[in-house]
């Protein structure tokens, strides 16, 4: 059952993605304001909100941790860190090309968009920690210590459009919008959904057998020539 | 029949703290190489950043209070690194966790310590930064100082835990202002803000906006220090 999810995420994830492109490019009309260069708009959101739902992945695995340590929930944590920092990336590239046209600068120092930038670096941190540390137990618990002291941060990030004044479009909720802006933004947000679980599900193996490698006993030194063995 | 040995008492959370920050203190009263080396580091750095950004005295003067807290920043770093380093000796730290002291005042202790050295350092800035780059404290040296205390103990508090992580892991010299300055940014553009507020006057009343941001981020790092700290030194 588990496989069968496995290999239908990426599926269907691809599909619903190219086919949202479509969505994106082709079938809404452009936006009253900001005209076709809005049409990015269906990429971006989505990228950040799987940034931060990653986000939210490492922190609950995080404190998961702290209270009942196992290498699974440290694998948790681990994927949920990386797949974060990958698509706030993605995220921030891809606000800086719609900001080019529509602000007249590729960066600002606006608060929403600096908040991500430092958890993005914060990130980057997390992920220096644990490469600096060998010990994969005081890794594990060491990394939850650091992924909470980031929740902090993360929390600047969602409420700072509503704690600081911002260039950054504050939240619109879908009874504002008309309905094929919202259709696409969900079809989209859906197919990068699916997408970020099955990179997550693959980080979490990945991270697992790394796991496993460095806590297995070491193996038995192969017999000397000449013993009975 | 003699009476029995009363029981021992253990010491009490803030008692242990009072204790061990006493011992940091008296240990760099001793020496004072510490407090020197993040003096002159930090008179340094301001110069650097003096010249680097040219002799234009009134440019520079708008942003005395950026580069005080920079210096004041970077010098942390050396600060926090070495508390840990002196526990490091002769495993002075196992030392520490095999006495009946809550780990937790070890993190009280030391990250009091730590912000009590910052303060000193901060202080010893103050004059220089208000000659150097030519201001005055427009709204009151009284105010500086409380941006400077709200300041260090903001530094204080993360800087110790990852400290302790850092000073127990390869690279630690690397790794610590890797760690720390992206958790310390929220409170440097408080800091900053608000030093130059003070230094250049407060025409829209932002310094309570500002010192409300900077006890908001010292009560979230106390508070999580406080409680994670036994994770970072307990094996």
């Amino acid at each position: 059952m588990a496989k069968a999810i496995r290999y239908a995420l990426p599926v269907v994830g691809l599909l619903m993605l190219a086919s949202g492109a479509y969505l994106g490019l082709v079938w809404v009309p452009a936006e009253r304001d900001m005209g076709d260069v809005a049409r990015i708009m269906y990429v971006h959101v989505p990228a950040v909100w799987m940034m931060l739902l990653a986000s939210l992945l490492n922190f609950g695995a995080s404190l998961w941790y702290l209270f009942r340590a196992s290498w699974k929930v440290d694998a948790l944590a681990e994927a949920g860190a990386e797949i974060s920092l990958l698509f706030g990336v993605i995220g921030v590239l891809l606000g800086a090309i719609w900001a080019k046209p529509t602000w007249g600068v590729y960066w600002n120092w606006d608060p929403r968009l600096t908040s991500v930038t430092i958890m993005l670096v914060t990130y980057a941190g997390y992920m220096a920690l644990r490469r600096f540390v060998e010990d994969p137990e005081r890794r594990a618990r060491w990394s939850a210590v650091a992924g909470v002291f980031l929740a902090a941060n993360s929390v600047l990030v969602w409420y700072s459009v509503k704690w600081f004044n911002s260039l950054h479009q504050t939240q619109s909720s879908p009874k504002t919008t008309y309905p094929e802006l919202v259709l696409t933004l969900r079809w989209n947000s859906f197919a990068f959904l699916f997408i970020a679980i099955w990179f997550i599900w693959l980080r979490y193996d990945l991270a697992m057998q790394t796991r496993r490698s460095e806590v297995a006993p070491p193996e038995p030194p192969p017999a000397a020539a000449g013993s009975p063995a | 029949m003699t009476a029995p040995a009363p029981a021992p008492v253990r010491p009490g959370l803030l008692r242990s703290a009072l204790v061990i920050l006493q011992k940091d203190l008296l240990i760099e009263w001793r020496s004072r190489a510490r407090i020197n080396a993040l003096v002159f580091f930090a008179l340094s750095t301001m110069l650097l950043f003096s010249f680097a950004l040219g002799p234009d005295t009134r440019l520079l003067g708008r942003s005395a209070g950026g580069y005080l807290w920079l210096a004041i920043m970077f010098s942390s770093v050396l600060a926090l690194g070495e508390s840990f380093r002196v526990e490091s000796e002769n495993a002075a730290l196992d030392g520490l966790r095999l006495l009946p002291v809550d780990a937790r005042a070890i993190f009280l202790g030391k990250a009091a310590g730590n912000a009590v050295l910052l303060l000193i350092l901060a202080a010893v800035l103050v004059p220089v930064t208000l000659a150097v780059y030519d201001v005055r404290a427009l709204l009151g040296l009284p105010r500086l100082l409380g941006v400077l205390v709200l300041g260090c103990l903001a530094i204080s508090a993360p800087g110790t835990v990852y400290a302790a992580i850092a000073s127990q892991s390869r690279a630690r010299d690397v790794l610590l202002p890797l760690l720390l300055f992206p958790i310390l940014i929220p409170a440097l553009i408080a800091c900053s803000k608000a030093a130059t507020l003070v230094l250049h006057g407060d025409a829209m009343n932002e310094l309570e906006s500002w010192t409300g941001l900077l006890i908001g981020f010292n009560v979230a790092y106390w508070s999580l220090g406080l409680l994670l700290f036994p994770n970072v030194i307990e094996d």
